[in-house]
């Protein structure tokens, strides 16, 4: 159970989908058109995608025992970078960079996200302020910052080659498909080829030993933070480009709410200690599911918050030691 | 002089332990009875049993003659028996009136009667012989009047008997005169007083009578004046005829430059006075008793305290230290809280045995496969009883977890370890095992500072030891036996 903590968000997620194979007609259809796949599998991953590249960086943040509230504001910024850079609309704060190509225009915007994930872990790691409030703070005042990037208007970006991120396909497969998959092995090599997720994991495990065997929390600290801000900035493009503008008030509203319970589903305990990418990505993949499913049984769009909702808490009971204590104790007189 | 309290044949067992082994307790009214013992000798237990906090197996508690029950701490109180701990439980934003009625609040037909409130609470101070504004916050004033606030609250309720549990822990030596005086006004007015600390001179400054308690059993009761200093420390560490006989005499390479040294260092509530020079192949054992500053000295010397005097030199150069800075000077610390300070309870054993290693090579190089053969062999060696070592810490023992907490430092190799209380919890057989790695490791030119509470292991394992008594450092033992350091620690400064 402790090797494998994503067990249960696995199975759920099967469970969805065996549901789905005997009473959704043609949802595991798939069709090529125009060189790329179409179906609702595809569409799944591919509306998963934000979620999930938040919740690698969420996971790591999660491990240490803090918690990033701002990547949702995050995605914001560097959605309003990334398009007032290509269209450099009148008044638009960056002026002074010039007009940019997509290419730089988007380099430039996940930096401004990893610039703000820094900024979370200065004051997480050296201010020592809760994360909660740390992040709260960036999570109010980076929309109002994205607002002033846009000068509170909407930025539209009537480019193409700025639509292909999100919405062109390579191999067949959705561009930001491939780039969760490739965050998703950078994020798993960065922390397990190196040491860098076991420091993460005792950081977070028991601050106070890892003081005392000499791991430097407050650089462990700024580090994730900044990698959450990355995992953002690159969310935030994709939404802008999905699109074709920048939406400072609704892009990745919320979002930071999905990938702390992607993060969740997929058995990372929120005081911290031991966390799993893999079970991250099948816990924004599952979240989605559910979504797509509900959705496609042509059910109301107000139940699918509910019964989200009720997947966590199952997927967060099965997961409880305490849960399992009363199973057993309750087989144990039979 | 009245009997006020009068425990006799207490008992209480707790899965595994016999905590009190029917102990017999008693105070006359206008008494400061001390009540004396090492870790886990039952002081506070026999406390707990007195303030209602968990009943007594059997036994009996006689209160001016009438035979009581005490079912919880309020039922105490209600009784007269009131206590004031080491951790005080006051509400630091409000003001010392509202500290001391708190819980007992005059109320009127119009809520809370402040006025009424104002008035006790000075009342409450005055019979301490204090005046204070009682509006201000509790968390502004000083230390001591926090603890002189606490003790007016607990005499708030007509308390007939007074628990001080180390009331001087965080005072000044003013501040304890203060006390002391404000405890002997008590005992004018025929309060009881079980005054427990580790404090040996304030014993002897107070005490009118003392009892000594060791493994549950009450092993001495006497006047200070019938039981001298080295009397009183004998019976609380257990050994009245302690062991004459010198440690073994154990080559000391004098080649080697100075490690680590302290002149004058010291903290204030922590430690003070610590003077010496450790060099590789040396091991520097603390003795002193329970909170003498063991712990404390050895978190000056690894940096997770800083020293506001004197000076801490490493190899020859002043040093400012951080628990990192002095790991990658080559010093390394096992703490002695290992659930707190230790381990990595998700962790696997593995991993919590090869993170110091793994942090002396930086995080971008993992640890080769070839490094878990010395886990195993470390396993092996010290006896850590799993079946492998993937398995989460938390499912070992505790004697376990703290051998793979020293297999993490074996393996790293410091140039010094600060081992806190390194044998507590372990079997026997581990013990032998660890004085072994300790001296062969030592001889190979790691130097310690060894601190525990077991005298035979400081003596047995030290090639000098340095006397803490009441956080100050004495000297350094002229002599390496037993004997020779308990006669120090109870006679002091000379």
């Amino acid at each position: 159970m402790s090797r494998r903590p994503w067990t249960f968000a696995l199975a759920l997620l099967v469970a969805v989908l065996v549901l789905n194979l005997f009473f959704t007609p043609g949802f595991f259809a798939m069709e090529v058109r125009d060189g790329r796949l179409f179906g609702s599998l595809i569409d799944i991953l591919n509306r998963a995608a934000p979620a999930a590249l938040l919740a690698l960086g969420m996971a790591l943040v999660i491990a240490t025992g803090g918690v990033d509230l701002s990547v949702g504001a995050v995605m914001a910024i560097s959605g309003a970078v990334a398009a007032g850079l290509v269209v450099q609309p009148d008044g638009f704060v960056l002026q002074a960079l010039g007009p940019q190509s997509v290419g730089a225009a988007n380099v430039i915007a996940v930096v401004a996200g990893v610039l703000c994930g820094l900024f979370n872990g200065l004051l997480v790691g050296f201010f020592r302020i809760q994360p909660i409030v740390a992040t709260l703070l960036l999570m109010v005042a980076g929309r109002g910052l994205a607002q002033l990037l846009t000068n509170g208007q909407i930025i539209t970006v009537p480019s193409d080659a700025f639509a292909t991120i999100a919405i062109g396909a390579t191999l067949g497969l959705p561009n930001p498909v491939w780039l969760t998959a490739a965050m998703a092995l950078f994020f798993g090599g960065l922390t397990r080829l190196t040491a860098l997720g076991l420091f993460i994991e005792a950081s977070g495990d028991n601050p106070t030993a890892a003081r005392y065997v000499g791991i430097d929390g407050r650089a462990l600290r700024l580090a994730v933070y900044g990698l959450s801000g990355l995992c953002a900035g690159f969310a935030g493009v994709i939404a802008a480009s999905n699109i074709k503008a920048a939406d400072a008030n609704n892009a990745g509203l919320y979002l930071e709410l999905d990938a702390i319970l992607a993060v969740a589903v997929g058995g990372t305990a929120m005081t911290g200690g031991r966390f799993s990418l893999f079970g991250a990505l099948i816990g924004a993949v599952l979240m989605q599911t559910v979504t797509t499913s509900i959705l496609t049984r042509g059910i109301g769009t107000e139940i699918t918050l509910v019964l989200k909702a009720f997947v966590v808490v199952a997927v967060c009971l099965l997961q409880a030691p305490a849960f399992h204590e009363m199973l057993k104790r309750r087989r144990a007189p039979a | 002089m009245s009997s006020l309290l009068r425990m006799s044949g207490i008992v209480k067992t707790f899965p595994g332990v016999q905590a009190l082994q029917g102990v017999d307790f008693e105070v006359v009214e206008g008494q400061v009875h001390a009540l004396m013992g090492e870790n886990g000798a039952g002081k506070s237990t026999l406390l707990k049993v007195l303030t209602g906090v968990y009943p007594a197996d059997s036994g009996e508690i006689l209160l001016r003659g009438d035979v009581i029950r005490p079912r919880s701490p309020q039922d105490a109180t209600r009784l007269g028996i009131s206590a004031v701990y080491q951790e005080l439980n006051l509400a630091p934003n409000l003001s010392i009136a509202e500290n001391i009625v708190i819980g007992r609040e005059p109320m009127g037909p119009m809520g809370i009667r402040w006025r009424e409130v104002k008035r006790r609470a000075t009342q409450a101070l005055a019979r301490l012989g204090l005046e204070l504004d009682v509006n201000r916050p509790i968390g502004s004033c000083s230390p001591a009047i926090q603890h002189l606030t606490a003790i007016a609250r607990a005499l708030d309720v007509d308390a007939r008997l007074l628990v001080l549990d180390e009331p001087t822990a965080s005072l000044d030596r003013d501040e304890v005169e203060n006390l002391f005086t404000v405890i002997h006004r008590l005992k004018a007015q025929g309060l009881g007083i079980i005054y427990v600390t580790h404090f040996l001179d304030e014993v002897y400054a107070i005490a009118d009578q003392i009892t000594v308690l060791r493994n549950g059993t009450k092993v001495g009761c006497d006047t200070p004046a019938a039981l001298p200093k080295r009397a009183l420390v004998s019976l609380m560490i257990g050994r009245e005829a302690p062991s004459e006989e010198a440690a073994p005499q154990r080559e000391v390479s004098a080649a080697g430059e100075i490690l680590v040294s302290a002149k004058e260092l010291g903290r204030r509530f922590a430690v003070g006075n610590l003077n010496f020079a450790i060099r590789p192949g040396e091991v520097l054992g603390l003795a002193g008793l329970l909170a003498s500053g063991r712990t404390e000295t050895l978190r000056l010397l690894f940096g997770i305290d800083r020293p506001d005097t004197g000076m801490l030199m490493l190899d020859g150069i002043p040093a400012r230290l951080t628990p990192r800075r002095a790991m990658r000077a080559g010093i390394g610390m096992s703490p002695e809280e290992r659930k707190t300070e230790g381990i990595f309870p998700s962790l696997s054993v593995r991993e919590n045995i090869l993170i110091v290693a793994q942090v002396q090579r930086g995080w971008l190089r993992r640890l080769p496969r070839s490094a878990w053969a010395e886990a195993d062999a470390m396993k092996d060696e010290l006896r850590i009883a799993t079946p492998d070592l993937d398995r989460s810490i938390a499912s070992l023992s505790g004697g376990n977890q703290q051998k793979a907490l020293l297999a993490r430092w074996l393996i790293a190799q410091p140039r010094l370890l600060l081992l806190d209380e390194p044998t507590r919890g372990i079997d026997v057989g581990a013990k032998f095992e660890i004085t072994g790695l300790v001296e062969r490791l030592r001889s190979e030119g790691m130097a310690f500072v060894l601190v525990s509470s077991e005298l035979s292991e400081v003596v047995q394992s030290s090639t000098k030891v340095a006397i803490l008594r009441d956080r100050r450092m004495i000297g350094e033992a002229d002599d390496l036996s037993e004997k020779a350091i308990l006669d120090q620690i109870a006679e002091g400064d000379r």
